[in-house]
């Protein structure tokens, strides 16, 4: 199995494993981790085999041994026979054909996601180009709830990063206020707290909590602490929306997160528990990135994309609200470039959405990756061309705490005027109404600020308009 | 160039983010534009310069402490940036040095490694050691001389801790240079540091030690609590929670901003 003679070379590369990280398009994690193709021949060698591999032989071939590994457990024991009925008797080959073509609708690809595997995906958008991940997922349709409706179609939200070097409140408050003055925020409002510490967890999460009500926005908050300290804020009472947590795809990678299925579960079951949300009960927000489980030596073998998909198991165990894949934050070690982020941005967008889950994207980069706004801007557009779900908003595209550089408020406007995209259904009405937005969904003309924060911030500056 | 700003651009009095930057249309403005990208260059630019190690040496040296200068495998900037591996492992030449040192009854290392921003050792290490040292001779600590590590990386803490046996591991690292804060300094420390076997669930993180985040004393501060937890609990890492104030209310909780007023 899994050989080929091809220009007047022979390949056998022996495992499924390991003919998978052979096929994967170029990316530095995986020359880390001496799982890559040697060369552009090998490559596309493993490409060709791995055409011709059955889906089904990814149910028989584990990439992690089942005995050894909790997310190999969860994919094989969750999956379901029927949804996979339809394409069991593909190749990965055929797989691809399948998915472009008109048969694969949005109701059929629903309706078939439960019966993928990360695997699977995983395989088949590695012999995908870019317009080949941007026409199948921008098919897919994932709509999540809480207090708003994520992923209605030409709709794309946003997750107002209001984060603050010592989560000072005030300083919270000030990027808050620019975000909501800016339109951003209906996916989530979530902090990344500067350090693990209760009380600033807690703190964060009353003040966003009393911000929220006291505007009546129609979103949620998150603070991203741990999961096992958000697990004691709830503990003490305070109010949490959305339980974050970063996850990878493999169990010896979310050991090194402190985290196991069993954890995740009773966070779960607690944040259900609150019954917070008022539209639906999608209460979990994860975030995942190629190269998390090599960075903490744990890939077993696997290349980082495959790795990725994997953590998307994780993820779909949950019925996450949304999960963000944070591509660029990683840095050149995994992702060398800007030709690198993006190629991975947009392949982890298609495998979450093809797995049925609501996938926004970081679209960013550090100062240590040869990439720039530009990329950014090519990564933006193609997400928001594929459907994503959201994407961050930080003010200038600046992160003060994290260090790095997202998307900025001005981004999102710009790729909602370019692609004609709108906030959630919400959200949208409470900007409008506020005179945030106009009716085309435009900021207003800013003369004076609109009524409901006019109060907030006269007192600092002693009254007038300025 | 026009100097548009909006009409909130008094709160930038309590954040360093880019807030009430104004708009073109609904874009960046051209002063803004231009203005990222003049820090996005001194940003690259920050990553590659190398840190002045015989300047650091004095610095610890004239606070009455010894140092010990010590490099990775990773050779040069452009194998450390590539390479995170080899930035976990001492050189060959390192470990020799070490052993020629003896390691005898250390409680704890205090390690301080480039990491991805010279600047941000250079500017925040001395004085933060100024105040971090003496607290650990008060707790009787047996400290053998701090290290310094050239391309070094978190973990590389790990290996000065098996050496000299040491309970207790900290690690001053320069963390990735961010636009408005080129130099900005990371703490972890790690219980029981096993090189190798240590995670970084294993850890704990102070970050974001600059001027405009946490000043010398709330890092200190936040470091001794955990220091003093894990020596009472034996670990440290996710499990150890930082509740250096525990004992507030609900309405201490509800801090008041100008928003909530």
């Amino acid at each position: 199995m899994y050989k080929i003679h091809t220009a007047k070379l022979s390949y056998d590369f022996k495992t499924l494993r390991n003919l998978m990280a052979k096929a994967t398009p170029p990316r530095s994690g995986d020359y880390l981790a001496g799982v890559a193709a040697a060369n552009n021949l090998e490559r596309v060698a493993a490409q060709w085999v791995l055409a011709d591999v059955p889906l089904k032989q990814f149910l028989n071939e584990a990439l992690v041994p089942y005995e050894q590994d909790e997310v190999t457990r969860l994919i094989i024991d969750e999956h379901d026979g029927v949804a996979f009925a339809p394409v069991s008797h593909f190749t990965v080959g055929d797989f691809r054909d399948w998915l472009l073509s008109e048969q694969a609708n949005t109701k059929v690809l629903t309706s078939i996601a439960a019966g993928l595997t990360p695997e699977m995906v995983a395989a088949v958008s590695k012999i995908m180009r870019i317009q080949d991940l941007i026409l199948v997922a921008k098919k897919c349709r994932v709509i999540t709830r809480f207090r708003g409706t994520i992923g209605l179609e030409n709709r794309l939200s946003t997750r107002l990063q209001p984060n603050h070097p010592t989560d000072n409140p005030a300083g919270v408050a000030a990027s808050l206020l620019d975000g909501l003055l800016y339109g951003c925020g209906d996916a989530v409002i979530g902090i990344n707290p500067a350090s693990d510490n209760l009380e600033a967890t807690s703190r964060l999460l009353y003040m966003l909590n009393d911000v929220i009500d006291r505007y009546a926005i129609p979103t949620q908050s998150c603070v991203l602490a741990h999961v096992t300290t958000t697990l004691k804020a709830i503990e003490q009472g305070a109010p949490v929306d959305l339980v974050f947590q970063s996850i990878a795809g493999t169990q010896q990678a979310n050991d090194s997160f402190g985290i196991n299925l069993n954890v995740l579960h009773e966070a779960h079951l607690a944040a259900l528990e609150l019954k917070r949300g008022t539209l639906g009960n999608n209460c979990m927000y994860f975030e995942t990135g190629q190269g998390s489980a090599l960075s903490a030596n744990a890939h077993e073998g696997m290349d980082q994309q495959t790795c990725e998909a994997r953590a998307y198991a994780v993820a779909r165990k949950f019925k996450p609200l949304l999960v963000n894949t944070v591509v660029g934050f990683i840095g050149p070690e995994y992702l060398y470039d800007g030709k690198q982020i993006i190629r991975a941005g947009l392949e982890d967008h298609f495998c979450g959405k093809l797995l049925g889950l609501p996938m926004g994207c970081d679209v960013c980069y550090t100062n240590h990756a040869e990439a720039d706004q530009d990329d950014m801007d090519m990564l933006l557009t193609q997400f928001a061309v594929a459907g994503g779900t959201f994407i961050m908003g930080v003010p200038g595209a600046d992160d003060v705490m994290l260090n790095y550089q997202s998307t900025s408020f001005h981004d999102a406007l710009y790729v909602r005027q370019v692609l004609g995209l709108r906030p959630a259904p919400e959200f949208e009405r409470w900007l409008q109404q506020h005179g945030i937005f106009n009716a085309d969904n435009q900021l207003m003309a800013q003369r004076q600020l609109p009524a409901l924060f006019k109060p907030a911030v006269q007192k600092l500056t002693g009254g007038g308009n300025d | 160039m026009t100097d548009s700003k909006d009409l909130w651009h008094s709160l930038n009095q309590f954040t360093p983010a880019r807030i009430a930057q104004g708009r073109a249309g609904m874009s960046q403005t051209t002063r803004n534009s231009l203005e990222f990208q003049l820090a996005h260059a001194l940003a690259r630019d920050a990553v590659n310069i190398p840190l002045d190690f015989a300047q650091l040496e004095q610095g610890i040296n004239a606070l009455g402490y010894t140092t010990l200068t010590l490099q990775t495998q990773a050779e040069n900037q452009r194998l450390y940036l590539q390479r995170p591996d080899l930035g976990r492992v001492l050189s060959a030449s390192a470990v020799s040095c070490l052993q020629q040192h003896p390691s005898t009854q250390a409680d704890a290392v205090v390690v301080v490694a480039d990491g991805l921003s010279s600047k941000a050792i250079e500017q925040h290490a001395v004085p933060f050691l100024r105040l971090l040292l003496p607290e650990l001779q008060a707790k009787t600590y047996q400290l053998p001389p701090v290290c310094l590590i050239k391309h070094g990386r978190v973990a590389i803490g790990d290996a000065v801790a098996d050496h000299y046996a040491a309970r207790l591991c900290i690690v001053l690292i320069g963390e990735r240079p961010g636009l408005s804060s080129p130099d900005s300094m990371g703490i972890y420390f790690t219980y029981q540091a096993k090189s190798g076997i240590s995670t970084d669930a294993d850890r704990n993180c102070i970050s974001n030690i600059h001027s405009n985040g946490l000043s010398y004393e709330q890092a200190l501060k936040k470091l001794l609590f955990l220091l003093h937890e894990a020596e009472k609990c034996q670990f440290s890492g996710v499990a150890l929670k930082d509740e250096t104030t525990e004992t507030t209310t609900v309405n201490e909780r509800r801090q008041i901003n100008f928003l909530l007023d």
